[in-house]
């Protein structure tokens, strides 16, 4: 297990609500990854979404007053969950490390001397493990594989696009794949991984998101996927709450269970992590059937 | 007709606009719809994105100030990572919505889906930063 490896954590809004089980699974596995997650003791919600007019400049500062305090708190590299997040820090640290892009007018509004520096490097905790943690450090840890399940990895755009902040190939992502198959998963590669889902456009078009939903979903079924992983509690609504709106129009639609990518881990690690809010019971059960390890299986056991 | 295309040109009053709030160069474009082929909420718009843009350099302010396809967008950046002239399309998109509320225009015409107790907060928040700002 390495030693002192160690990074902020900014959880953002949805983590701590309707996505409890991603971050109490990714607490767990981080835990036995010997990862020492430290929680900004203050934080705000951060924009969850990049403001793209060059102008205006007030819709960044929720993201920037988070970055001056992990900063403060002396944090080097701060590790997010959320894509939404991820991509948010990202696009408005990176306002700060080139030139011509609105820090001097930014800094002088919050009246800040020297200035925040930039130099705050956000990770997305998939791009951590790729980085610090080795899959076969992951695979020595599973205790019960996830042999037989195909599982579709599912990226989504917010931590592939745009560019400058991509973790991964835009148009061919594999981020997940080592993970994955050092769980003992296998992989299913599909066209649709790094398709939008629609994103907020659920609040208003859900009509819109749905066909979204039911194109991935019908994709990933097609390539004979067991459940889809994904990385951001947004893309998890999508897919999974709306599959009975699929339905309506897609009777024949079969229930796709939608997991996080930490819950797979978790799982396979043999690691207790459900909380009892954000979990969607359909899903779960049907994800529970295809995850649940043979009597047989001492792995489990021995963790108790 | 003659049509001149350009945003030196005093009647380009709304691709200079465009072009300030997104800092994107308009005229770049050259309609290889590229961006239209790979937008997820394409088929759901009154104008194709490559058509919104052909309608900014043609300075065709009523089309722009009129058309729904801009509240469709998902900033999901597939155009922008696709486009060969290296235009970010999501930019233009966000300065067009600028330019429909700075005019006026009713921000939200649908109205929320039923179950907005259900949608998580990031659906929620991003919905109004997006589209309330």
């Amino acid at each position: 297990m390495p030693e002192g490896l160690r990074v902020g954590y900014f959880p953002g809004c949805t983590l701590k609500t309707d996505a409890r089980d991603f971050e109490s699974s990714a607490l767990a596995v981080a835990r036995v990854l010997g990862i020492e997650v430290a929680e900004l003791s203050r934080w705000n919600c951060c924009g969850t979404v990049y403001s793209l007019d060059a102008v205006n400049l007030m819709p960044r500062l929720a993201s920037v007053h988070n970055l001056i305090r992990a900063e403060e708190e002396g944090f080097s590299e701060i590790m997010t969950l959320c894509s939404m997040c991820y991509n948010t820090l990202k696009q408005t640290n990176n306002l700060f490390t080139s030139k011509n892009n609105g820090r001097a007018a930014i800094n002088d509004f919050l009246c800040l001397k020297p200035g925040y520096s930039g130099r705050v490097k956000i990770y997305h905790f998939l791009e951590f493990l790729r980085e610090k943690i080795r899959p076969e450090q992951v695979k020595s840890l599973v205790v019960s594989p996830l042999a037989g399940v195909a599982v579709a990895p599912y990226y989504g755009c917010l931590l592939l696009r745009p560019k400058e902040i991509a973790i991964d190939d835009p148009e061919k992502p594999e981020i997940l794949t080592p993970i994955l198959s050092a769980l003992g998963a296998k992989v299913i590669d599909f066209p649709f991984n790094n398709e939008c889902c629609g994103a907020y456009q659920t609040a208003v078009h859900q009509e819109a998101v749905a066909r979204r939903a039911y194109r991935i979903i019908s994709s990933a079924q097609s390539e004979g996927a067991d459940m889809i992983a994904v990385s951001c509690p947004l893309c998890h609504y999508n897919l999974s709450a709306l599959q009975g709106l699929v339905r309506s129009t897609h009777p024949g639609l079969k229930a796709m269970p939608i997991v996080y990518f930490t819950e797979l881990m978790a799982r396979a690690m043999g690691l207790d992590y459900r909380t009892e809010i954000g979990v969607i019971p359909q899903d779960v059960a049907a994800a529970e059937a295809r995850l649940r390890p043979s009597p047989n299986d001492p792995g489990r056991e021995a963790l108790k | 007709m003659k049509i001149i295309l350009g945003n030196s040109h005093p009647q380009s009053l709304f691709a200079q606009r465009i072009e300030a709030l997104s800092r994107q160069k308009l005229f770049a474009c050259y309609q290889c719809g590229k961006c239209s082929s790979g937008c997820p909420m394409a088929e759901s718009m009154d104008l194709l994105p490559n058509r919104v843009i052909r309608e900014a350099q043609l300075n065709n302010g009523p089309v722009i100030m009129s058309c729904r396809a801009v509240w469709f967008c998902s900033s999901c950046f597939a155009c922008a990572v696709r486009c060969p002239k290296g235009i970010d399309i999501a930019r233009i998109m966000e300065a067009v919505r600028t330019l429909q509320m700075l005019d006026g225009k009713p921000i939200t015409e649908q109205p929320f889906c039923e179950d907005t107790g259900t949608l998580p907060q990031i659906a929620l928040i991003s919905h109004f930063r997006k589209f309330n700002m």
